[in-house]
C-alpha cells in the first residue's frame, strides 16, 4: 500500500517501456540491499560452516570451499568441546547464573517502578534522579569495593555474588524503563479499585503486573540476553571460580588455546542458539525492549 | 553437581517466593500501623529493594572507588599520584587514544550506517526480512561475534592459501595479505569494525521507527520538486531525525568509552589496542588497586556530562508529564 502511495509515476498511466525502465532504475537499490545483507550474514555463516568441519580443515582452506563438493561437514567440534572440561558445567553455570538473577532484577524492578510512578514520598524526585544518573555510570568504577565486600561476607566466587551484582547493575534501567511504562497506565484503573478496597498489594498483583505484561516481558527477554551474555561482570567475580560461565570460559581459552582456538567454533554456536532462538521467537518483543533501550547508555 | 541442583531449586523456586513474600509480609506490617502512618511508609516498602541494591552496589562503591583512587596498593594516602601515573604512562595513554579512536569511529560509523541504511531498506517491499539480517548481531555476545571475526581476520603468510575471509578476497585482485589484528594500523580498526557489525542493527531499528514517523508527502513533494536523494536526506530526513540520532549517538558513545569484551577476547590489549576498560581489569586483576581506581574515576569523567544531560532531558521530560 504506502509503496504504491510513494511512488510519484502511475504505472498504469504511461506506456510498457517506461514501467520496464522504472524497474530497470530500481536495481542498484536492490543491489544495495543485497550487499548490505551479505556483508551482516557472510561472517556468522562462515562460523556455523566452520563449526561442522574438522580443525584439520579450518586450518588448510577457507569456510567457503566447504561449500562445494566433497562434502566434509562433521560434528568433531562438537564432541571435542562437549568433552572438555568444564565445558556441559559452564553452560549449567550460564543458566544458574542467568535465571535467578534475571528475575530478582525484573521483580524489584517492578516493584520500584510500581512506586515512583503511583506513590507520592519525600525525596522520590531526588531518588528518581539518582537512578538516571547511575544508568550511565560504567560498572567498572564499583568493582573494587564490591569485591572486597564479596570476600568479606564470604560470598566471593558464588553464583549469590553475581546475582546480586548483576542486579544491582542493571536495576536502575530497569526501574527507569518499568516506571515509565507503569506509569503511563490509565489512572481511573487505580482509582476503580481504590473504591473496591483492593490493597495496593492486590492491585500490584491483580492489575499493575497484568496490564504491564508486554513492558515486563520485553525487559525479561532484554536482561535474560544481558545477562546470558555478560562478559565483564562474570570474568570479574567469577573468572577464577569453578561457578564460570559459557562466555567466560570462552574468552579465556581463546587466548589460552592459542594455535587451537578454531575448536571454539562449536562453543560459540552453542552460546549463541539460546540467545538467537529468543531473537527470532520473540523478535517484536525484543525490538521493543532494544528501542525502549535507546535511553540508556 | 548436587550443590548445583540445590542452587537451581533455591533460585528458581525460593527467589519468586521470597520476593513476593516480601511484598506481603510488607503489606500485611503495613494494614495493622494507623492509616495515616501506613501511608507514609507504604512507598518506602517498594522501593526499599531496589533503592538498597543501588545504594549498595553502584552509589557507596562509585564513591569509595573515588577514595581509593587517593590511596597506594598499602592504603596510604598518596594524593594525586595516582592520576599523574595515568597521564604520565605510555599505556594507559595509548588506551585514552585508543577510546577516543572508539568514540569518534564507532559511534559515527553506527549512527551513519543506521541511517543509511533505514533509508535504503525503506525503499524495497522485503525491508523486514532486509533488517532481520542487519539486526541479526544484535543478541550475540560479544565473545562470539569475536569468535566469528577471528575467521574474518585470519592471516596466513603471502603465498599461502588465505583461510580468513578478507584476506582471501584480497588475494582475488592479488593484493598482499594483512595481519589485520595484528598490524598496527589496522588493527584498532578491525576491532571497531566488529562493534559497528553488532550495533548498527540497533541504530537501524530505531532510526528506521523514526523514519515512518516523517509524512511520505513532504519527500515525495520535494523529490517531484528536483531534490535528488542525497538532497532530500540532508535537507529533510536528517534534520528531522536529530533528536533520534542524537539519543543514539549518545548511547553509542557511552558503550566506546567503556568498551572492553572485543578487545579482552581478541588481543587483549596487545600490538596497541588497549582500551581504558581493559587497563583498569587488568590492574584490578593485579591488585593494583590505588591505580586501578584512578583509570575508573577517568573513566567516570569521561562520561559525566552524558549523564547531566540524560538527567536534564528527564527533567524537561517531567515537566511536560
Amino acid at each position: 500500500m504506502t509503496a504504491i502511495e510513494r511512488d510519484p509515476d502511475d504505472a498504469r498511466a504511461r506506456p510498457a517501456s517506461s514501467a520496464l525502465r522504472r524497474r530497470f532504475r530500481r536495481v542498484p537499490i536492490h543491489l544495495g540491499v543485497g550487499i548490505v545483507m551479505a556483508i551482516w550474514l557472510i561472517p556468522t555463516v562462515g562460523l556455523f560452516v566452520n563449526s561442522f568441519r574438522t580443525v584439520h580443515d579450518m586450518g588448510e582452506a577457507g569456510w567457503w570451499t566447504a561449500l562445494f563438493a566433497p562434502a566434509k561437514f562433521t560434528l568433531d567440534s562438537y564432541k571435542t568441546i562437549l568433552e572438555t572440561r568444564g565445558f556441559v558445567d559452564s553452560i549449567v553455570n550460564s543458566l544458574l547464573i542467568t535465571i535467578p538473577a534475571t528475575i530478582l532484577q525484573v521483580v524489584i524492578a517492578t516493584f520500584a517502578g510500581y512506586a515512583f510512578a503511583w506513590m507520592k514520598f519525600r525525596g522520590r524526585d531526588l531518588f528518581f534522579i539518582v537512578i538516571v544518573g547511575l544508568m550511565v555510570v560504567p560498572v567498572q568504577m564499583t568493582f573494587i569495593p564490591v569485591l572486597k565486600l564479596f570476600a568479606a561476607t564470604g560470598l566471593a566466587g558464588t553464583f549469590i555474588a553475581v546475582w546480586l551484582a548483576h542486579t544491582g547493575y542493571g536495576l536502575p534501567f530497569q526501574t527507569y524503563l518499568l516506571r515509565s511504562y507503569i506509569g503511563s497506565l490509565p489512572r481511573e484503573v487505580f482509582e476503580s479499585a481504590e473504591i473496591d478496597g483492593a490493597n495496593h498489594a492486590t492491585r500490584f498483583w491483580r492489575i499493575v503486573v497484568p496490564m504491564s505484561i508486554p513492558a515486563i516481558a520485553a525487559n525479561t527477554i532484554f536482561v535474560f540476553l544481558g545477562v546470558w551474555n555478560d562478559l565483564l561482570i562474570a570474568v570479574t567475580f567469577l573468572g577464577q571460580s569453578a561457578n564460570k560461565p559459557l562466555t567466560v570460559l570462552i574468552g579465556q581459552q581463546t587466548t589460552s588455546l592459542g594455535g587451537n582456538w578454531q575448536v571454539l567454533t562449536a562453543a560459540a554456536v552453542i552460546q549463541m542458539i539460546l540467545p538467537l532462538a529468543v531473537f527470532l521467537g520473540l523478535q517484536r518483543y525484543f525490538v521493543r525492549g532494544i528501542s525502549a533501550g535507546a535511553v540508556k547508555g | 553437581m548436587d550443590s548445583r541442583i540445590v542452587t537451581a531449586i533455591v533460585a528458581v523456586v525460593g527467589m519468586p517466593i521470597l520476593l513476593v513474600g516480601y511484598i506481603q509480609v510488607g503489606e500485611a506490617i503495613l494494614a495493622r500501623l494507623p492509616k495515616g502512618l501506613a501511608r507514609r511508609m507504604r512507598p518506602y516498602v517498594w522501593v526499599f529493594p531496589a533503592v538498597a541494591f543501588a545504594t549498595i552496589f553502584m552509589v557507596l562503591p562509585t564513591i569509595n572507588t573515588i577514595v581509593i583512587s587517593f590511596q597506594n596498593v598499602k592504603g596510604a594516602w598518596v594524593g594525586i599520584d595516582n592520576y599523574v601515573y595515568f597521564f604520565t604512562n605510555p599505556e594507559t595513554l595509548g588506551s585514552i587514544k585508543n577510546n577516543l579512536l572508539w568514540l569518534v569511529l564507532f559511534t559515527g560509523f553506527v549512527v551513519g550506517f543506521g541511517l543509511l541504511i533505514s533509508v535504503l531498506f525503506d525503499r524495497v517491499k522485503y525491508e523486514s526480512i532486509a533488517k532481520t539480517a542487519v539486526f541479526l548481531p544484535l543478541p550475540i555476545s560479544a565473545v562470539a561475534a569475536s569468535i566469528i571475526w577471528k575467521f574474518m581476520y585470519e592471516f596466513q603468510p603471502a603465498g599461502h592459501a588465505q583461510t580468513g575471509t578478507l584476506n582471501a578476497i584480497l588475494g582475488v585482485p592479488g593484493f598482499q595479505p594483512i595481519a589485520w589484528l595484528v598490524n598496527n594500523t589496522t588493527n584498532n580498526f578491525a576491532l571497531i569494525a566488529i562493534g559497528v557489525w553488532t550495533s548498527t542493527g540497533f541504530a537501524m531499528v530505531i532510526i528506521s521507527a523514526a523514519l515512518k514517523g516523517i509524512n511520505s508527502e513532504l519527500l515525495e513533494a520535494a523529490r517531484v520538486d528536483g531534490a535528488n536523494e542525497v538532497q532530500v536526506l540532508r535537507g529533510i530526513i536528517i534534520p528531522l531525525l536529530m533528536p533520534t540520532l542524537t539519543v543514539i549517538a549518545t548511547t553509542m558513545i557511552i558503550t566506546a568509552l567503556k568498551v572492553f569484551d572485543i578487545v579482552f577476547v581478541l588481543t587483549n590489549g596487545a600490538y596497541g589496542t588497549d582500551v581504558i576498560a581493559r587497563q583498569l581489569f587488568a590492574r584490578i586483576a593485579n591488585s593494583d588497586y590505588g591505580r586501578a581506581a584512578a583509570v575508573g574515576v577517568v573513566l567516570l569523567l569521561a562520561v559525566t556530562p552524558i549523564l547531566l544531560l540524560n538527567v536534564k532531558r528527564f527533567r524537561e521530560q517531567e515537566e511536560i508529564r
